[in-house]
């Protein structure tokens, strides 16, 4: 059964509170991960990494770049 | 020391070990005489001949944040714990960055993180990996990590001489100063080793201990039934700092770091030299630096580590370069073999007896192995004497490594 965005949202949130320690309540879909949350390009391959992990979803790298936003990488997993 | 060389002095110190998770907690049950060895209990101990260890009092990942513990090695994450001890223990305000510099090695590196990427690896494929795969195992990292908290321009390294890895990182660490490239330096060592590759591997060179049935008493320096080492872990370091620089900011002063001697063995790649010629040079070249000569040593702490080849070859070299008289320690009885790591909380421990006037005792001597003609504090610790005074800290390591680095009273 696929995951609803709120669901998808409390992954990505706990996923990113484990690896930068924001607090997963602050991760809300408009944020950036550079710009909002402090994310480097390191970190977000930690994420993704973690996310494939936890949604059994692949983020290619060509893909990876392009995932500016939370709601971005809710929408990749969604699809 | 030359005429014209800075004065090195020591305004910081920072310890995690099996005895406790800062100095104030491990230097107290150092004199309480007290062992940091426990029973493993991991899922593995049935793998290997050795079912003990001396395991940190204080788990790194309890104390740094989580994000943080999860990009660092466990050496790293003692490493760091200890270097920022150290670090506020100094309290240095202000320090021009291009002249500060940190110098932090390990024996071994990230090894654990090392052989559990090549599972992921195996398991998994590379793209699971962390991206911090690299900086976590590589032996640098430490010191990497502590120089970009701190602002170290002036120069981070690492040197690597095994178990003889802390008491080298000081060393080079007083030469940066002396040089004239640093007013301040971090330095220091540290092991995360505790696993069972390794502890397979040091059994199979028959150098561990495999007192299983009691593990508290297998750390024995020169008692006669002393059957190898125990594996510790954990991180010493030190705040190096330019009298000058230390003087003019108004620093407390806990000891002059006051040379150091280097020498090789040039034996064998494990086993000590046997008639302590490498041990004597390192030990008369760092009278030598300092400007000491015997007399003025009266505390020692041996690197004795419970080997039956080496611990008795050392006091042999401590009565003919320095004579029979200085209070001798063999603090690893307590703390096990903290391997890179044991030259750094060995000086702490150098420092400390200093500066508070205490040889820390050695525990689980029963009978003086044959031999050993220098003073060993045996048990309880013994008062130094008032004055000014000097201590010297031998380390030594697999490849034929010696060094010792001599500290003075304030």
């Amino acid at each position: 059964m696929a995951l609803t965005e709120q669901e998808i949202l409390a992954g990505i949130g706990k996923i990113i509170n484990e690896i930068t320690g924001v607090p997963a309540s602050e991760v809300s879909p408009e944020k950036s991960f550079v710009e909002d949350l402090d994310i480097d390009s390191l970190s977000m391959v930690e994420i993704a990494v973690a996310a494939q992990d936890e949604f059994g979803v692949e983020i290619p790298d060509e893909q990876l770049k392009n995932l500016k936003t939370v709601k971005d990488v809710i929408n990749f997993i969604q699809n | 020391m030359k005429k014209d060389q800075a004065r090195v002095v020591v305004t910081g110190l920072g310890a995690t070990t099996p005895l406790g998770g800062d100095v104030a907690s491990t230097w107290s049950a150092l004199l309480a005489g007290q062992s940091g060895v426990r029973n493993l209990t991991e899922d593995w101990v049935d793998s290997v001949p050795v079912k003990f260890a001396a395991l940190a009092a204080v788990d790194p990942t309890e104390v740094l944040p989580r994000p943080e513990a999860r990009r660092l090695d466990r050496a790293e994450q003692f490493a760091l714990v200890a270097a920022r001890e150290a670090w506020a223990h100094a309290a240095i305000e202000k320090v021009d960055p291009e002249r500060l510099g940190v110098v932090v090695g390990s024996g071994i590196g990230g090894i654990t993180t090392i052989l559990a990427a090549y599972d992921t690896f195996k398991e998994k494929g590379w793209q699971r990996l962390s991206p911090y795969t690299v900086p976590m195992l590589m032996p640098n990292g430490a010191a990497g990590w502590i120089g970009i908290e701190i602002g170290a321009r002036a120069g981070v390294h690492a040197t690597v001489s095994a178990c003889a890895t802390g008491a080298e990182s000081i060393g080079y660490g007083i030469e940066m100063i002396r040089s004239g490239r640093a007013d301040v330096v971090v330095a220091g060592g540290t092991e995360a080793a505790i696993h069972p590759l390794n502890i397979g591997s040091f059994a199979a060179m028959r150098a561990m201990s495999l007192r299983n049935d009691d593990p508290r008493r297998a750390s024995r320096p020169w008692d006669k039934a002393r059957d190898g080492f125990v594996l510790g872990e954990g991180s010493g370091v030190v705040v190096l700092e330019s009298e000058e620089h230390a003087l003019a900011r108004g620093a407390t002063i806990y000891a002059v770091a006051a040379g150091v001697g280097y020498s090789a063995d040039a034996h064998h790649i494990a086993q000590p030299e046997p008639t302590g010629a490498g041990v004597m040079l390192a030990m008369r070249r760092a009278l030598q630096d300092s400007g000491l000569t015997g007399g003025d040593i009266r505390h020692v702490n041996a690197h004795s580590t419970s080997t039956p080849a080496g611990d008795v070859v050392e006091t042999i070299a401590i009565k003919e370069v320095i004579g029979d008289h200085p209070l001798v320690s063999g603090t690893k009885s307590m703390t096990g073999h903290l391997l890179g790591g044991a030259g750094g909380i060995e000086s702490v421990f150098t420092i400390l007896a200093l500066h508070e006037r205490t040889a820390p005792g050695t525990i689980n001597i029963d009978e003086l192995d044959e031999g050993v003609e220098v003073d060993i504090v045996r048990d309880a610790p013994r008062a130094l004497p008032p004055g000014q005074i000097a201590a010297i800290n031998n380390s030594f390591g697999f490849g034929g490594h010696d060094v010792a680095v001599a500290f003075t009273s304030v």
